[in-house]
């Protein structure tokens, strides 16, 4: 049976619902809970690609924010933040689930000449004209975890979760120009996986 | 299998603005460069295409919302068990 109901107009901008929440105030950390932790689990699901690690992802960045509103210092929006605070948990729990010692941060194709495009068919598919097949959802899927840390993390904000530019340069605390590198390493190997199932091959409209 | 091993300067050149064409947000003048050298050279034409489509085909995979009882777990991790099952 549900308990306290969570008005999420109570508070009328995101600086009182801050204050609010610096005050302690547990249905301005229900609101907030309610209002950015599906962005947040959709982030974290597309970084780790598992549901029960997306959970995990989550928790532990709303325990985060909860412990440490105090130091947002309102110069991004508060999404910006948490979009922050749950890429850094999502990272930090891959780091903990590879047994070598890559770095995470910074992208690991190193050579100019691995990113030149290599498959060079037309594809057969009109995106926003036809649903996308289950089976071509999860071969994009499958694409995005196949990315290096780094980069999957600038392309699901940036092209999944649509942040704009500076947001997700802010999320990932690089600078713009880094986040476009990353971008465009992100989906030019994207490209290269999709071609290996679109080229040539009609796409029929899902059912 | 048609390959191509961008051998050529400008497509070596063009490759790296891409993203920034298909934003909008390169400079005119590297624009209209751009396109007229797509006008000659179809397998760039194809990568530009194929490369706006990889961004749109992304921008419409739909979320997966959070589901209901991942919600709930996380309400009572925070110690806002008060508000479980609240309306959506």
């Amino acid at each position: 049976m549900a308990g306290l109901t969570i008005d999420l107009n109570l508070y009328a901008d995101e600086a009182t619902l801050i204050d609010a929440l610096l005050s302690g105030d547990k249905h301005a950390c229900a609101c907030m809970v309610r209002q950015h932790g599906s962005q947040m689990y959709a982030v974290a699901l597309r970084i780790m690609g598992d549901p029960d690690e997306a959970e995990d992802v989550v928790q532990d960045a709303f325990i985060s924010a909860c412990g440490k509103v105090a130091s947002f210092e309102g110069r991004s929006k508060l999404s910006t933040w948490l979009y922050r605070i749950t890429t850094n948990a999502a990272l930090m729990r891959l780091r903990k689930r590879r047994d070598d010692t890559v770095s995470l941060d910074e992208p690991q194709i190193g050579e100019e000449g691995e990113l030149l495009p290599r498959q060079l068919g037309d594809w057969e598919i009109d995106p926003g004209r036809q649903a996308l097949s289950s089976e071509l959802r999860q071969v994009m899927e499958e694409a995005v975890e196949s990315l290096p840390p780094a980069l999957r993390a600038a392309f699901v904000l940036r092209d999944i979760q649509g942040l704009s530019t500076q947001e997700a340069a802010e999320a990932l605390d690089i600078s713009e120009t880094a986040l476009k590198v990353r971008l465009h390493r992100a989906r030019l190997a994207l490209r290269e996986r999709l071609a290996g199932y679109l080229t040539g091959h009609p796409q029929e409209m899902a059912p | 299998m048609n390959t191509h091993d961008h051998d050529h300067g400008d497509c070596r050149q063009l490759l790296k603005d891409l993203s920034d064409y298909i934003d909008g947000d390169l400079d005119e003048t590297l624009c209209v460069e751009i396109e007229r050298h797509m006008n000659d050279c179809d397998n760039c034409r194809v990568v530009v295409d194929t490369l706006r489509k990889t961004v749109s085909l992304y921008h419409d995979l739909p979320a997966t919302p959070m589901p209901a009882e991942v919600e709930e777990r996380l309400f009572r991790c925070l110690d806002l068990e008060a508000f479980v099952g609240a309306e959506r």
